[in-house]
């Protein structure tokens, strides 16, 4: 069950490729009517029906939140994950109807900063297509930096610059193009906040640095959404609801929960909101943790675990479900 | 040390020392103190990157305590008004990588974040120590007039003279904690003055 969370009927009502990797999804509610509010930074779920089998993903809203007609998104496709984005690749087609969740922000601007210096890598530009939209918007102070793969698979860059000329910066890795970020966190007026989408290895890199650097952690956001992994199934014993189910190798610890028909809070789905956090009763076996919730001290202690992302691997674990 | 209450009333904690590049002091008496002791704690060559500003206030004293730590800067004010622009002029030139330390009276804590918090540095980011006075800063809600240095409860309004309860109740936009007055219904009820703010 999402918390607080109500569903939208929606119709896909285009569908761009746009380019090799990314495809992007627009959605108008079927009623017709104007779509919530969201701010810049803020997720859908999109159920994604196949089958018996519905995958939940989170993808983040990209499209201008002055602008509440249609909803869009941008799916890179993961040929090795579990099928979310294969899924959406190859069989959502403009006019099929879908259902959303209602927007959700966990990576929202804090509008008292005076200037917000936003990280992009590869897709974690998608929020960021939002947030500059707002910012400008309200004549907010921002610089992008924006670091890409090559230049044909530098998704909206060639948008963004037309848009926002130099406030947004391009760095190409197979130019060996590189943000010189320590130089780049030092010379940022004070009341600067710092927001970093993109994979993990750039999140804990800028995070590691701007802590160094003296940046106070109020001042640096982040997200990244950990796609749920494929891995061993294992069989868990739900305490609470007195039932034993098995997690599949494609499925999630939370899909198989759902699947029995117990009913967990969730928002993101991937390892970043808490929603899902549950306790673990007993385990004999490790934990294989995804998640950007639980501290390490949590992880190594044995007793949570985040069902959306995470998984185990050993003989019995009994969680309080 | 001031009394933990409702929510809204500023809690202070220990001065230590935090990774940036640059650190800004801002102490008034005692707090020198405070400084001091954190300097015990502090990574060796941490002072050459820093800048103090003290008030030393009435008694004068504790400079030498400050002296002794061979800060980058050592800058002295008679009064919290006189550092005013200099204060604004460092944090609209500074940089991210500067941290705010704020030591001494509630008073000068309380107007030193105001400060900061228009310059954009959040108030859970600055480390802060409270020592010496509990003299509070007031704002009367009647006439938004400002008395400094209340220590009795209840306090005259230095500006519209009614009978204040001096609340717990605390604006960091204002820097200073709010006055209600205490006898609305009937002005002859005049209840005891004591002073408990030292």
């Amino acid at each position: 069950m999402s918390t607080g969370t109500t569903k939208l009927d929606v119709v896909v009502s285009d569908v761009v490729p746009v380019n090799d990797l990314v495809t992007r999804f627009h959605f108008r509610r079927r009623d017709g009517e104007l779509l919530p509010t969201f701010s810049g930074g803020a997720h859908v779920v999109v159920e994604m029906r196949e089958g018996e089998r519905t995958r939940l993903n989170p993808y983040s809203l990209m499209g201008s939140p002055l602008d509440t007609r249609e909803y869009t998104i941008s799916v890179r496709r993961d040929d090795v994950g579990r099928g979310g984005s294969l899924f959406m690749h190859r069989s959502v087609k403009t006019g099929m109807e879908m259902v959303v969740s209602y927007p959700v922000n966990l990576f929202s601007l804090d509008l008292r900063a005076k200037k917000h210096l936003m990280l992009a890598g590869g897709i974690g530009i998608t929020p960021f297509m939002a947030q500059t939209a707002q910012l400008a918007a309200e004549g907010g102070n921002f610089e992008l930096h924006y670091t890409c793969r090559t230049a044909s698979l530098g998704t909206y860059a060639d948008v963004l610059r037309e848009r926002y000329d130099r406030r947004v910066r391009l760095y190409h890795d197979d130019l060996d193009e590189r943000i010189e970020l320590d130089r780049l966190l030092s010379t940022q007026p004070l009341g600067t906040h710092l927001y970093v989408c993109g994979p993990a290895g750039m999140i804990n890199w800028v995070r590691d640095r701007a802590a160094s650097l003296g940046w106070p952690a109020e001042t640096v956001h982040f997200e990244h959404f950990a796609a749920p992994q494929p891995g061993l199934p294992f069989d868990v014993t739900l305490a609470v609801s007195g039932k034993t189910i098995r997690v599949d190798e494609q499925q999630s610890l939370l899909e198989a929960i759902e699947a029995a028909g117990v009913d967990p809070p969730y928002l993101c789905r991937g390892g970043v909101c808490g929603q899902c956090e549950t306790n673990v009763i007993s385990c004999d076996g490790k934990f294989i943790h995804n998640d950007h919730w639980l501290s390490e001290e949590e992880h190594r202690s044995g007793k949570k675990i985040m069902p959306c992302v995470s998984r185990f691997e050993g003989r019995s674990l009994v969680l309080e479900r | 040390m001031a009394a933990k209450s409702i929510i809204s009333r500023p809690v202070y904690g220990t001065l230590s020392p935090q990774p940036g590049k640059h650190h800004l002091f801002i102490a008034d008496a005692e707090g020198a103190l405070a400084i001091a002791e954190m300097a015990g704690r502090a990574p060796p060559g941490f002072f050459g990157d820093a800048e103090i500003v003290f008030i030393p206030g009435p008694h004068g004293k504790h400079t030498a305590a400050l002296e002794a730590l061979k800060s980058a800067q050592l800058h002295q004010a008679p009064s919290f008004a006189s550092l005013l622009p200099r204060l604004r002029q460092t944090l609209a030139n500074a940089h991210m990588g500067l941290r705010l330390y704020l030591a001494g009276t509630e008073g000068l804590i309380g107007q030193a974040m105001q400060v900061a918090l228009e310059a954009g540095i959040d108030h859970t980011s600055i480390q802060t120590e409270h020592r010496g006075s509990l003299a509070r800063r007031m704002q009367c809600v009647h006439c938004k007039g400002i008395t400094e240095n209340v220590t009795t409860q209840p306090a005259t309004c230095a500006h519209c003279g009614l009978l204040l309860l001096v609340r717990d109740h605390y604006s960091r936009r204002i820097a200073a904690f709010q006055g209600v007055c205490i006898n609305a219904e009937d002005r002859s009820e005049i209840p005891p003055m004591e002073e408990i703010f030292r």
